[in-house]
């Protein structure tokens, strides 16, 4: 049963990434709609941050992840390299739950 | 680039720079690949699925909503919804990033459609437009390797490495988010489109399923351009590193 849930959703997820790649690539699309794609990153990547830093399984709340995030956040703004965002982020995240807190 | 011959030497040395950029996403994504290898086998995947899960799926967000409602006690395939519902993001990241690719042989893109992740498509799109192809392409690529080879480490050696979150890996997907998220945070109107992309999800999430305030945040799109009707020629154009 859980080896036909993962092809189900191997299969599905495919469908939908290949929505753009197999109808429309190498066309070009309205003016309108090239800056929609765009900005569509943005918005999706916010609200990827946004819920994976305070949403859990009991809904919104603050934890050791917001910490971590806002950590981040000073390190991104300090056009900190990649990998430098996310280890700061987890080592802050990782430090305030060894101090006991989220 | 004013001769054939010096245009193609930029583009054959253009790799190791893409490649630069997309190492430490690998790198990054190959630590949540660990703490997805342990999960999956503790939620009753054995670690041969579960490897072959991530060689299959490849959409990491979605792979651990399939193992989290597993771990909560629900059925498989009410994991698979909520994985598919997770997923729903890439029709328009698909929509995003496929404008910039050539019009190539179907099995070509069948091969990029696979390797339509967050990582790639934002890398793909923050950048001089004509070498999004490349960008996109070596990102996922990078991806895919460090995502399946982690996988089967951390699903076979696994219980060697304890409870991911006290490593703080929870914090490390949202931090590897907003780094890919900064050449937008640049321009106006990728501020504003965040910002809404924001308010959209937490004020939705307690209200629907996961994966429904993702895809509703792409309104925060479609409002930004409302209100920024002056055109930059292309935002990720000017979003450079």
């Amino acid at each position: 049963m859980i080896v036909v849930a993962v092809l189900v959703l191997a299969v599905g997820t495919w469908t939908m990434k290949a929505f753009g790649p197999m109808v429309s690539a190498g066309r070009e699309l309205p003016p309108t709609l090239q800056r929609l794609t765009d900005l569509v990153p943005a918005a999706m990547l916010a609200a990827l941050v946004a819920t994976q830093t305070v949403v859990s399984d009991t809904g919104l709340g603050v934890d050791a992840r917001v910490g971590g995030v806002a950590a981040a956040a000073v390190a991104v703004a300090l056009r900190a390299p990649f990998a430098a965002v996310v280890v700061i982020g987890a080592g802050v995240a990782a430090s305030l739950r060894a101090l006991g807190w989220g | 680039m004013k001769t054939l011959s010096r245009t193609h030497n930029a583009t054959a040395g253009l790799r190791a720079p893409v490649l630069r950029r997309a190492l430490p996403v690998g790198a990054a994504v190959a630590v949540y690949g660990l703490s997805y290898g342990v999960l999956a086998v503790t939620a009753g995947l054995s670690p041969l699925v579960a490897t072959l899960s991530s060689v299959a799926i490849l959409a990491g967000g979605s792979q651990f909503a399939f193992v989290g409602v597993l771990l909560g006690g629900g059925t498989p395939m009410a994991g698979a919804a909520a994985g598919l519902l997770l997923n729903l993001r890439f029709v328009p990241f698909g929509l995003a990033v496929a404008r910039h690719l050539p019009a190539s042989s179907l099995g070509r893109r069948a091969v990029d459609s696979y390797l339509v992740v967050d990582e790639s498509v934002a890398i793909g799109l923050a950048g001089p437009p004509a070498h999004a192809t490349r960008r996109f392409r070596v990102t996922g690529w990078t991806v895919t390797v460090a995502w399946i080879v982690s996988t089967g480490v951390g699903a076979y050696g696994g219980q060697l490495i304890g409870d991911p979150e006290r490593f703080g890996l929870d914090a490390a997907f949202p931090a590897g988010f907003l780094a890919l998220l900064a050449p937008w945070l640049r321009t106006r109107a990728g501020r504003v489109a965040a910002i809404l992309g924001v308010l959209l999800a937490l004020g939705l999430t307690p209200v629907t399923p996961p994966g429904v305030p993702i895809v509703a945040s792409v309104l925060g799109a479609v409002l930004a351009l409302r209100w920024l009707p002056a055109p930059p020629v292309d935002t990720a154009g000017e979003a450079t590193t």
